[in-house]
């Protein structure tokens, strides 16, 4: 029988308002991989935060090794052996790698002795295959590259347990079948990995066992052996899940969308876009798969007019569009769900009417030329909130308040009911719960099928594969590969998003 | 060739630009390391009116010019834990207790300075000589016939230097001013580090109070700091938060600082009250073309300056 190396019993934490962990229990044996599966917000962070000492629960124990564990701080979770790589990289983008490996590690004495570490840091990489150098800053790193540091950071400090929040939520399939042959290493020299998604499938490859959080509870604990995907998906939801959607067969529509040669910087004045071009129909969805970070959020920001592109031309519809104001392009019937929903697409302190009347309160019936007729104003942010199936605490509530599914729901509703000619889709599902992915993915459907073409960037290939009839492959600022989503490989596309170019590629 | 003495009005006029730039160099070492660490300290001001003031009083009573300035010292980082505990520990606006800070150190030194007014210093600090250093041509007189606290100046912004870029200490000052979470999470205490260079911060801000009450103008006046922690702060933004460029911002000041001086001294036509503007036009202009140069290359600017940090807060 193995031991077992982490056990938590009973573990129940608050914040304001909200219970994160209801009475959890877990345990990890030595030489596993256990899993935590849930939706978004089922407390999972909040859980291997607790196992970091990063929160500190307000009922319930840790055990290390048997023992009670009182974990303060990281610096005492590191004393036992427990290692997080968080979801957000924990890294100083302006340091280098190395000086990102000894920061906080508390040996050795006031100077920096380079050489010492940099050997450390090498025999660790080759013995784990974590190709990275150690002498490169952090952000002149790959996402991939950055994980296997903060991989290494860990294994530099000796951990023993490991936990790794969503860490494949970054990286191309190649890139995650690599990091699971790490885990699967890591393992095998006698360490323990908590692994956290909410992806079956990856999740049934890497785990010995599976434990499901809903809504801060423990569902239940299975065996790799004894799980299916469906089950899995029926214990973290609740109920059945769509995973495929009806829809009209592709409409042959006129372009409404035209990029030619289109570059541009983002804010840091490194040059992100090298020269797009595509092009989108009308009542058709053309997905962008990319790893984060290839151009795609500037890309967006270029077409509704937020940031300057420096050379190249966007047309909408016949005209071109090209660095015209955003208020301008939006009059053409441009509407835009932007990536940061919560500052971009909403102004957090305003209320439900409010935001929700952002698009329409110069026209009537909202506005009689002068004032806002607030009564309107009302009755249209409640139609919204049924149709839209919106929870909210009050109609007048900031809606910082709401759920982050909410506030998406709210946003897409304001910007769809606009009837677009062309829709502007930037990770519309990110962090949102099963039903509200659901509600969104509808939408986006129904605005195709009505003739609107829509520009859909995600991370998500599932979604983008599940949604899109035509897929634009992004990597360092060029769309490498086009693919029609009825005969699209998952495997082709994830190379070309890693930047593998040698492939026959349909061009479009 | 330079006229003999126009060679000496000039070495002269640089000597000078040493030791008045020294008074802005001090605290502009120390708020680059605040900074660094993510806290931003705009009592420069109140915090040297306060070490001008402790410092010269202390010399006044002791007659210990060394003594003085240690209290100095002292007095400034003890005023710099009041704006620790505001924004550190209480999590408040940066600028605002910064600008109280400010208010508070020139309106206490104002009250308890009133029957120190026009008093003088009796006390003269020994200059000496560097052997061989001081012995270079021209060089040699500005930088190294200075007195004991322009060379700590030198080793303060030289070893800061090194502590910045090479020891541990410095990758955690560097690492919390630019991504506080993850320094947090890789053990660094944040607010330890917070605290101790925003302290740090106000030692060299009253070290540069002490040492214009001690050493370069060795009486007291009302306000008498003028607006140098100012200065202080637009260096730090024209050294790219780095120690050692903060010297040459720091003689560049001192260099016009002191060319009013001589100018006025000589008797000069041009109205004095537009000689002494000089230094604060060229404050004005440093920081436009710094702040130009700081957005271009994105460079220097500590991430996370002026953010408070709280574990559990989203
Ligand atoms: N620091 C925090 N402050 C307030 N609420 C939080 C905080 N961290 C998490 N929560 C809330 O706790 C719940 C669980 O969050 P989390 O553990 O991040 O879920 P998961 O990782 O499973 O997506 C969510 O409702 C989230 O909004
Ligand atoms: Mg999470």
């Amino acid at each position: 029988m193995e031991n077992i190396v982490l056990e938590a019993r009973n573990i129940t934490k608050y914040f304001p308002g909200i219970l994160a962990n209801d009475h959890i229990n877990f345990d990890l044996y030595s030489k596993e991989v256990h899993t935590l599966l849930g939706e978004n917000g089922a407390g999972k962070t909040t859980l291997v935060n607790i196992f970091d000492g990063l929160y500190y629960p307000n009922e319930g124990e840790v055990y290390v090794n048997g023992k009670i564990a009182n974990i303060n701080s990281p610096l005492d979770a590191m004393k036992f052996g427990i290692g997080m790589i968080h979801q957000h990289f924990m890294l100083v983008d302006t340091l280098t790698v190395v000086e990102n490996v000894v920061l906080g590690f508390q040996k050795q004495g006031f100077r920096l002795d380079n050489n010492s570490i940099v050997k450390k840091i090498q025999e660790i990489s080759e013995q784990y295959n974590l190709k990275v150098n150690p002498y490169a800053k952090i952000w002149q790193l790959s996402v991939g590259e950055q994980q296997r540091v903060e991989i290494i950071k860990m294994l530099y400090r000796g951990a023993n347990i490991l936990i790794l929040d969503e860490p494949t939520a970054v990286l191309t399939p190649q890139e995650i079948d690599s990091l699971f042959l790490i885990i699967n290493k890591i393992k095998s020299d006698g360490k323990s990995v908590i692994f956290i998604s909410h992806k079956l499938e990856e999740v049934l490859k890497v785990s010995d066992r599976i434990t499901v959080l809903k809504k801060g509870k423990v569902v239940g604990t299975v065996n790799k052996e004894h799980a299916t995907e469906k089950e899995l998906a029926l214990m973290m939801v609740g109920r059945e899940v769509l995973f495929r959607f009806d829809r009209k067969p592709t409409a042959d529509g006129k372009d409404i969308l035209k990029i030619e040669n289109l570059e541009g910087y983002n804010d840091r004045g490194v040059k992100r876009l090298k020269g797009v071009n595509l092009t989108v129909k009308s009542g058709e969805i053309f997905g962008i798969a990319g790893v984060a970070g290839n151009g795609q959020e500037e890309l967006a920001e270029s077409i509704t007019g937020l940031r300057k592109s420096s050379k190249g031309k966007i047309f909408i519809g016949s005209c071109e569009s090209t660095n015209l104001l955003p208020s301008r392009i939006l009059k053409k019937g441009v509407n835009y769900i932007p990536a940061d929903r919560i500052r971009t697409g909403l102004i957090p302190n305003l209320s439900s009417v409010d935001n929700a009347i952002l698009r329409c309160y110069m026209r009537k019936p909202i506005s009689n030329t002068f004032t806002v007729n607030f009564t309107k104003a009302k009755d249209y942010a409640n139609k919204i909130i049924t149709e839209f199936n919106i929870m909210v605490p009050r109609l007048d509530a900031p809606v910082k308040l709401l759920s982050g599914g909410n506030m998406q729901k709210l946003l897409l509703a304001r910007e769809i009911l606009e009837e677009p000619i062309l829709l502007i889709a930037v990770h519309p599902t990110r962090g949102l719960d099963i039903g509200a992915t659901e509600l969104v993915r509808k939408k986006l459907i129904e605005a195709r099928d009505k003739g609107a073409a829509v520009l859909l960037i995600s991370e998500d290939l599932d979604e983008i594969i599940m949604l899109s009839d035509r897929i634009g492959v992004i990597y360092d600022g060029k769309i490498v590969g086009l693919v029609d989503s009825k005969n699209a490989q998952i495997n082709n596309i994830g190379l070309m998003m890693g930047g593998s170019k040698n492939l026959n590629v349909q061009k479009g | 060739m330079l006229g003999p003495t126009l060679q000496t009005i000039l070495i002269n006029l640089l000597y000078t630009a040493v030791r008045s730039g020294t008074i802005i160099l001090f605290p502009t070492i120390g708020e680059i390391f605040a900074e660094r660490s993510g806290v931003m300290n705009l009592g420069i001001e109140g915090m040297m009116i306060i070490g001008a003031f402790f410092g010269f009083v202390v010399t006044y009573t002791t007659k210990n010019p060394y003594l003085g300035f240690v209290a100095g010292m002292l007095a400034g980082g003890v005023a710099s834990l009041i704006h620790a505990f505001i924004v550190i520990t209480l999590q408040g606006r940066q600028v605002v207790s910064g600008l109280a800070l400010t208010i508070f150190g020139l309106g206490i030194t104002n009250f308890y300075g009133q029957r120190f007014i026009n008093a003088q210093l009796n006390v003269s600090l020994s200059r000496f000589a560097i052997p061989l250093l001081s012995k270079i041509p021209i060089i040699g007189i500005i930088f190294f016939k200075q007195d004991i606290f322009v060379y700590f100046s030198y080793i303060v912004a030289i070893f800061m230097w090194y502590v910045l870029y090479k020891t541990k200490v410095g990758i955690q000052l560097r690492a919390t001013g630019e991504n506080a979470a993850a320094a947090d999470a890789m053990g660094v205490n944040v607010y330890a580090t917070r605290y101790f260079w925003t302290f740090f911060g106000g030692l060299l801000a009253g070290a540069g109070g002490a040492y214009l009450t001690i050493v370069y103008a060795p009486f007291w006046l009302d306000g008498i700091t003028a607006g140098r922690g100012w200065i202080a702060v637009a260096l730090v933004i024209f050294a790219m938060w780095d120690p050692i460029n903060a010297i040459f911002g720091a003689y560049l000041f001192g260099s016009i600082d002191a060319l009013q001086f001589l100018l006025q001294a000589r008797g000069t036509t041009i109205p004095s009250s537009l000689l002494s503007m000089q230094p604060y036009l060229l404050t004005f202009i440093v920081i436009v073309i710094a702040s130009l140069i700081v957005r271009l290359k994105h460079i220097g600017v500590p991430r996370e300056l002026g953010l408070p940090f709280s574990r559990e807060e989203k």
